[in-house]
């Protein structure tokens, strides 16, 4: 995973509520075991005339003329909600978004985009509203470190807890991280069995 | 003395291994569920790290999602065209693993949802995952449940673990008894529809009161179901005797040596008299009525009988063809579904039959029934109720997700109009441009009679 400094890149509005999974990728889009070779389905229904076809929607943002290298996209309330499939992140982030401003996200796509190097941003709805407004396109400049967005005339702080900023900032693997908590799964396993040995009575054998 | 606990405090310190700062904690995780459309790739994903799975016999793997829903369907069978490779690398990734698998052909599948609690797979005061959004269903037994990605996924099958921040926690209280005729899945949509779409968004719910003691656990389940759709961050519902009673002898249900045990374990699970939510919401079930969703968000929902909202969001009427200030009641409809882990349970059904006993389908209505899992079909046909649904017009479908979401293959056409007992009614979700409408099983088979969306209260269907 490419580690997240800071990100200087076109941002895209995406002027609407309730972005779900289902638009980001649409499901017919899944077509392999793999999280690769998604980006071509990212937003087929909006983004083609007719999905079937590839023929590219004029009016739909990213195919406008400034928008091909947007990297950012902005949106609205409760983007990425609907479906948990991460294919919604791996599709984005294969096309190349790196940074998603939002008045709020859905819970779990916010962390499948920290666990894929995007960066999920909430602002304030009138910050959002302001960058949906500006006259595009607008270039962002994102620094995780200071957890700042910045553009001529616009400046905005957000919040972002530790353990993904530094998953993001790291490119690290969570697994590995966790692995170090071994010795306390260990020690909280044997204990549970003993207070709920129900949880346990599971084999396979009993299938 | 000890602070007043809700039924969430309670549950998460059960879990808690260790404190990752920051309002993180690290909790362990009892079960994982995973099924074909996302669970292959973080079996993949495992394989490709090397990161082993911690203990095998607590992670489940269904085939629900993409399987054909047609009677007889072959064991690869997929309803989306290339989709059988979901089923086979499933298959073979899950024997690898050595994790329980319950394949296309076993009599036990169904969907995920559906079959976790008939296989008290889901238990009181267990933590589980799935990489699913409607996991949040199962809270309906008091198990701690929710969604997540792949990523997590794996993270969960390789440490027995997951990070999570502490969510907030709301408590909606629905006083004195449903309506008859009124069902959980009407007490869902009217929720989301007074709250919005974002009404518990990152929050742990916990439904209580009388009206909710009174549900079933199917009916619980349904209502759990649609927390997702409300930006909650899971639903809960403390067990108690209907709960305990419901998991008797389920196959991995505490055997007879635990049994006892594990009920006092239960029994003690439940929010504390003076507990404290972040938020809290009072509802009257009397207010209630039969609901139906006219856009494209479960919020966008009205009571039959009503009008679309004045100020309703353009892109929903344009994407349904419909006009704010419009009656959705009695609009033509050309398909009708009834299933899907919102509505695919036998007692969904049974209330479906209740109403097309004797009746049929409208001409050009296209009516699908596909029960959620093939113990519920079996317990349908053992009363008969295939017969009911056939004789109706339906067609009676193998389980699994079927028409409750589009992968390709077989669906609406586009542009019709759906009265659908799903979850979503989002653009494109039952197919390209399907307009799909949600309401309970009775208002499904009620519309499916009349050809146009009505109430199951309508006189045409007075005994
Ligand atoms: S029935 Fe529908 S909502 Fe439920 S798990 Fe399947 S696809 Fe998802």
């Amino acid at each position: 995973m490419e580690p997240f400094k800071t990100l200087t890149a076109i941002a895209a509005p995406l002027a609407i509520d309730n972005v779900d999974t289902d638009q980001i990728i649409p499901s017919r889009e899944m077509k392999s075991v793999s999280r690769s070779g998604l980006a071509d389905g990212l937003f087929a229904g909006w983004r083609y005339t007719r999905p079937a076809d590839r023929e590219p929607n004029p009016d739909f943002i990213l195919n406008k003329p400034g928008f091909e290298a947007a990297q950012i996209l902005v949106s609205g309330e409760n983007f990425g909600c609907g479906s948990s499939r991460e294919h919604a992140v791996w599709a984005l982030a294969e096309y190349g978004i790196r940074a998603i401003v939002a008045k709020s996200f859905g819970d779990i796509f916010y962390t499948n985009c920290t666990r894929n190097g995007i960066l999920p941003i909430v602002l304030p709805g009138a910050q959002v509203d302001s960058l949906l407004s500006a006259p595009p396109p607008v270039e962002l400049t994102i620094n995780l470190a200071a957890q700042t967005v910045t553009a001529p005339g616009f400046e905005a702080s957000f919040d972002i807890k530790a353990f993904p900023k530094r998953l993001l900032q790291e490119g690290l693997d969570p697994i590995g991280l966790t692995k170090l908590n071994l010795p306390e799964i260990t020690h909280f396993l044997q204990a549970d069995r003993q207070a709920r040995p129900w949880v346990y009575s599971t084999a396979p054998e009993s299938d | 003395m000890t602070q007043a606990q809700t039924l969430f405090d309670k549950l998460w310190s059960l879990h808690r291994v260790a404190d990752c700062g920051d309002g993180v904690d690290l909790i362990a995780i009892d079960r994982v569920c995973i099924h074909e459309r996302t669970g292959a790739v973080a079996l993949k994903g495992l394989e490709a790290s090397g990161h082993g799975i911690l203990d095998p016999a607590r992670v489940f793997a269904v085939m629900d999602h993409i399987v054909s829903f047609r009677s007889g369907r072959g064991r690869d069978e997929a309803r989306s065209p290339g989709g059988e490779v979901f089923i086979t690398e499933t298959r073979r990734l899950a024997r690898k693993a050595g994790i329980h698998l319950i394949d296309t052909d076993d009599p036990r599948q169904g969907i995920v949802h559906v079959i976790a609690p008939e296989l008290g797979i889901a238990l009181p005061g267990l933590s589980l995952v799935c990489p699913d959004s409607h996991t949040c269903s199962l809270g309906a037994l008091g198990t701690l449940a929710w969604g997540i990605g792949s990523s997590q996924t794996e993270h969960a099958m390789a440490t027995g673990t997951l990070r999570v921040a502490r969510p907030r926690q709301m408590r909606i209280t629905v006083e004195n008894s449903l309506p008859s005729g009124v069902s959980a899945k009407d007490l869902a949509l009217h929720i989301i529809a007074c709250f919005g779409v974002s009404g518990g968004q990152g929050c742990a719910i916990e439904y209580t009161g009388e009206a909710v003691s009174a549900l079933s656990i199917e009916e619980r389940l349904t209502l759990c179901n649609l927390s997702i759709e409300f930006s909650a961050f899971t639903a809960l519902i403390a067990p108690d005797e209907t709960t305990i009673d419901y998991l008797q002898g389920r196959q991995y249900a505490p055997d007879a040596s635990m049994a006892a045990a594990a009920a006092a374990n239960w029994r003690q699970l439940h929010s504390d008299q003076d507990a404290r939510f972040d938020h809290e919401i009072r509802l009257d079930a009397r207010d209630i009525r039969p609901m139906v969703s006219w856009g494209t968000s479960p919020g966008q929902s009205i009571p039959l009988g009503s009008a679309i909202p004045a100020d309703a969001d353009q892109q929903a009427l344009d994407y349904m063809e419909l006009r704010a200030g419009q009656s959705v009641d009695n609009l033509a409809i050309d398909g009708a579904f009834i299933g899907s882990c919102t509505n695919g349970r036998l007692s969904d059904l049974r209330a479906a039959a209740e109403i097309l006993a004797g009746r049929q389908v409208a001409a050009n209505v296209r009516a699908v029934c596909v029960p959620g899992s093939q113990a519920v079909r079996q317990a349908a046909e053992a009363e008969g109720l295939d017969q009911v649904f056939s004789d109706a017009g339906f067609e009676w479908g193998a389980s699994g997700c079927a028409m409750c979401f589009y992968a390709g293959g077989e669906t609406f056409p586009p542009g019709s109009r759906v009265i659908s007992s799903t979850n979503r009614n989002f653009e494109g979700r039952q197919g390209p441009g399907v307009r799909t409408h949600l309401a309970s099983p009775a208002t499904v088979a009620a519309s499916a009679v009349a050809g146009k969306i009505t109430s199951p209260a309508d006189p045409l269907f007075a005994a």
